[in-house]
């Protein structure tokens, strides 16, 4: 086994880490936080002019080929800065969806506009009351000629306000929470029927509620099977969390080190509050459950392309578990240790303790994927594994 | 990063599972399944089955008899030892005072020791705890004074495991009371048929006669049993305690030991169905699986990273969570174990005892389900609390 990265893959770690360094501190981002659009469109095109955009796309489609294992290493560090643009909505989710569910057609003609940044994706698919369930679709796609009309409302779509085009998932046949029926299709954020409220969530990220109205979508926008897109979903989704499992170590080990680093200058007492032990303590849990946390990222990622769809879910509800439990204590106890300060917005840590905990309520919370697991007959159900 | 097992550690895998299929005794697996409770000849006789076939000490030097596995391939023989179950070649012997004699042990204490750690043909205890020194080790008062070509040794050790079975102690004894706590103290290897050594029991809370106090009193003990320098006893005990990455977090242990519950729980009833297929209790199992295999996929980053670097090198900081999160997850499962008795966790039938009045209810699964649970409250006690190993991060890996 190796756990560490590739020569390529510590260049590629290098040179982001040094680009967010340069352009993501913490009172830029919270100038860029403060900005209409949420996020900054000059970072945006330096990710693109790295390569970031074309990383996760096979090389024949225009991108450079990268895996599961490059999505963690950036999603890890865009979370170590709190980082704002749309690149998980985009690159992770949207992308998933071109990678996992595209033909050839659609990945010539959108993969190349992803790549050079000049197309933003978001995945609308939240219903009211779906809460965590991904197989709740109640929108509506009727076949119409060689057309499909979409008509629902979407919730909480993450950058869905400033998304180019949607991805959103419709039934084509049966009831609202039925395995079959519901289609993938490909949506122009700006089509008639339509309508984006976008707004701000806690940790300053954007979304939308989106409502379509008799939306006309032609049938080749449609994503694999439109009678059967559920397991496309499925496996894009176990992907996304995989990556939101490495942006929480992101986020979880900077706090932890705003955290150790504060015990080490913060003086009560006349002695730095790092010496007392009940706080010691309480910063090595954070530190167990970084390191608990990193190991699950690992495996969530090493998971991310098995084809096995069973294997891989458990793995994702394992991991999301995981992060959600130790990223919930280790954000607590970065706010607690750091007293009255950590209650600050003027504070970084207190807005990586949202982030960390708007991650927990992002495609199931802890206790939603311990559910799940445990239907699923756990983790170590074959003895011999 | 690939985090796949190779085809040759499949195979391997392969192969010891085979070799304890074929060859430890039905009789020794059948009492571990449910405790671990074997018995000195249990010890020995798998013991020397391991040492024919070459397996005894893994982990040792090729020429003291070790396989020269690499830390992966030990890894997964002991997980699959652990699994089995088959009992582990007793660590007093194979992983601590076995490594600090072939490390800084003269080349007759090696000749002499070595091959009957193996074949254990001398169990060994170990004389670390005394009454007054626990987590504070250092400031233990057993005293060895020379005289002429002998140690004279007075003092109590407690908290000392099978000594009621053991051949040989390995003591830290106070050889310059005038030097810094830590600088005064010797390791001294002594013959538990000595003069003047008392064995006597301590009664766990579980009903186990595991544990013992050992009384020295002028004790002699010739000098040749000193190990290395006198006054450097400390850094020995240090690298004793610091030496064991592969092992301590148990995993093949608490892998088991879910199965066994998944097993149980299909058995056991609730509500008119078999409990597994209670929801609270399926999350219950599963929230410790979760941990399990983080804890899992930690130690497997600290075996690679140790496998890279060669195993003598500074170790992955991750290391140190091992302990800590091993034997959380370790008595995390020995209570759900006894959960799955529900009201049967109750009865109790002393050690010598070997069944309940006939007719009778009780499954024989349930007898150590309870002392099993109050047995590992240990795991987070000894060889350095859980409170000691988090001082440790703190200072060793966080800085504070």
């Amino acid at each position: 086994m190796d756990f560490d990265l590739s020569e390529e893959q510590s260049i590629l770690k290098d040179a982001l880490d040094r680009l967010l360094a340069d352009k993501y501190g913490f009172e830029e981002r919270n100038r860029i936080l403060k900005s209409d659009a949420g996020w900054s469109a000059a970072i945006w095109r330096h990710y693109a002019e790295m390569g970031l955009m074309a990383l996760p796309f096979a090389e024949e489609d225009g991108g450079i080929g990268g895996g599961a294992v490059e999505s963690m290493i950036v999603m890890e560090s865009l979370g170590r800065v709190l980082a704002l643009e749309p690149y998980f909505a985009t690159v992770i989710l949207g992308g998933g969806f071109l990678r996992l569910g595209g033909s050839t057609e659609q990945r010539a003609e959108w993969v190349p506009q992803i790549a050079e940044g000049a197309l933003k994706l978001a995945f609308a698919h939240t219903e009211r009351d779906a809460r965590f369930d991904l197989n709740h679709v109640e929108t509506t796609a009727r076949k119409d000629g060689g057309s499909y009309v979409l008509s629902g409302a979407k919730s909480v779509v993450l950058h869905g306000d400033c998304a180019d085009r949607l991805v959103v998932t419709a039934r084509t046949a049966g009831g609202p929470r039925e395995e079959g029926g519901v289609g993938v299709f490909l949506v122009d954020a700006n089509a008639d029927g339509v309508s984006r409220r976008g707004y701000a969530t806690q940790d300053g990220l954007r979304a939308a509620e989106i409502t379509l109205d008799a939306v006309e979508v032609p049938a080749e926008t449609v994503f694999g099977d439109p009678e059967n897109g559920l397991p496309l979903v499925r496996h894009v989704v176990d992907q996304a969390i995989a990556a939101l499992c490495a942006e929480a170590v992101g986020v979880m080990s900077a706090m932890h080190a705003l955290t150790v680093d504060y015990m080490k200058v913060r003086k009560q007492f006349g002695v730095p509050i790092g010496s007392f032990q009940a706080l010691q303590h309480k910063a090595v849990d954070m530190f167990v459950a970084l390191e608990q946390a990193r190991s699950m990222t690992m495996f969530a990622t090493m998971m991310a392309d098995e084809t096995d769809a069973a294997e891989r879910a458990r793995a994702m509800h394992a991991a999301k578990a995981e992060i959600g439990r130790g990223g919930r204590l280790t954000g607590e106890n970065a706010v607690q240790i750091h007293g009255g300060v950590g209650m600050t917005m003027e504070y970084a840590v207190g807005h990586y303790f949202k982030r960390m905990t708007m991650i927990d309520v992002a495609f199931g919370n802890s206790d939603h994927h311990l559910r799940q697991l445990a239907r699923a007959g756990g983790l170590f159900a074959d003895t011999a594994a | 990063m690939d985090l796949r097992y190779t085809d040759e550690e499949i195979a391997f895998r392969e192969e010891v599972r085979a070799f304890f299929r074929d060859k430890l005794p039905a009789d020794i697996r059948e009492k571990m399944v449910d405790a671990e409770h074997v018995g000195k000849d249990d010890f020995v006789r798998w013991t020397r089955v391991l040492n024919e076939k070459g397996w005894a000490v893994p982990h040792w030097p090729v020429e003291h008899g070790g396989t020269g596995w690499g830390p992966m391939k030990q890894y997964i023989y002991l997980e699959e030892l652990q699994k089995f179950p088959a009992p582990q070649p007793l660590a007093f012997g194979v992983n601590m005072v076995g490594p600090v004699i072939y490390t800084f042990g003269n080349d007759d204490q090696k000749d002499r020791f070595l091959p009957r750690i193996a074949n254990l043909d001398d169990w060994w205890c170990q004389g670390f705890s005394e009454p007054g020194s626990g987590s504070d080790l250092a400031s233990l008062k057993t005293r060895a004074v020379r005289e002429a070509d002998h140690y004279i040794v007075n003092g109590q050790k407690t908290w000392t495991t099978l000594a009621q079975y053991a051949d040989w102690i390995f003591c830290l004894v106070r050889t310059d009371p005038a030097a810094k706590k830590q600088q005064g103290i010797s390791f001294l290897l002594i013959d538990m048929t000595s003069p003047g050594i008392e064995v006597r029991p301590i009664v766990t809370i579980d009903g186990g006669r595991e544990i013992n106090e050992v009384f020295l009193t002028d004790v002699r003990v010739p000098v040749e049993n000193l190990v290395g320098e006198e006054n450097k006893g400390w850094d020995y005990a240090k690298f004793l305690l610091g030496n064991e990455r592969t092992n301590i977090a148990r995993i093949g242990v608490s892998k088991q030991r879910v199965a066994r519950i998944r097993e149980l729980a299909a058995k056991e009833m609730s509500s008119g169905r078999p409990l597994i297929e209670d929801e609270r209790f399926r999350e219950k199992l599963a929230s410790i699986e979760i941990d399990l295999k983080a804890l899992e996929m930690t130690q497997l980053r600290v075996i690679a990273a140790d496998a890279k670097r060669g195993d003598t090198g500074r170790p992955d900081p991750a290391s140190s969570i091992l302990k800590i999160k091993g034997s959380e997850i370790q008595q995390a499962t020995t209570h759900l174990l006894m959960e799955v008795m529900g009201p049967y966790a109750a009865p109790y039938l002393p050690e010598g005892d070997d069944r309940w009045n006939e007719p009778s209810n009780v499954p024989d699964y349930a007898r150590f389900a309870a002392p099993s649970y109050f047995n590992n409250r240990k795991v987070s006690i000894y060889g350095g609390s859980n409170e000691i190993q988090k001082n440790i991060i703190a200072k060793a890996v966080l800085g504070l």
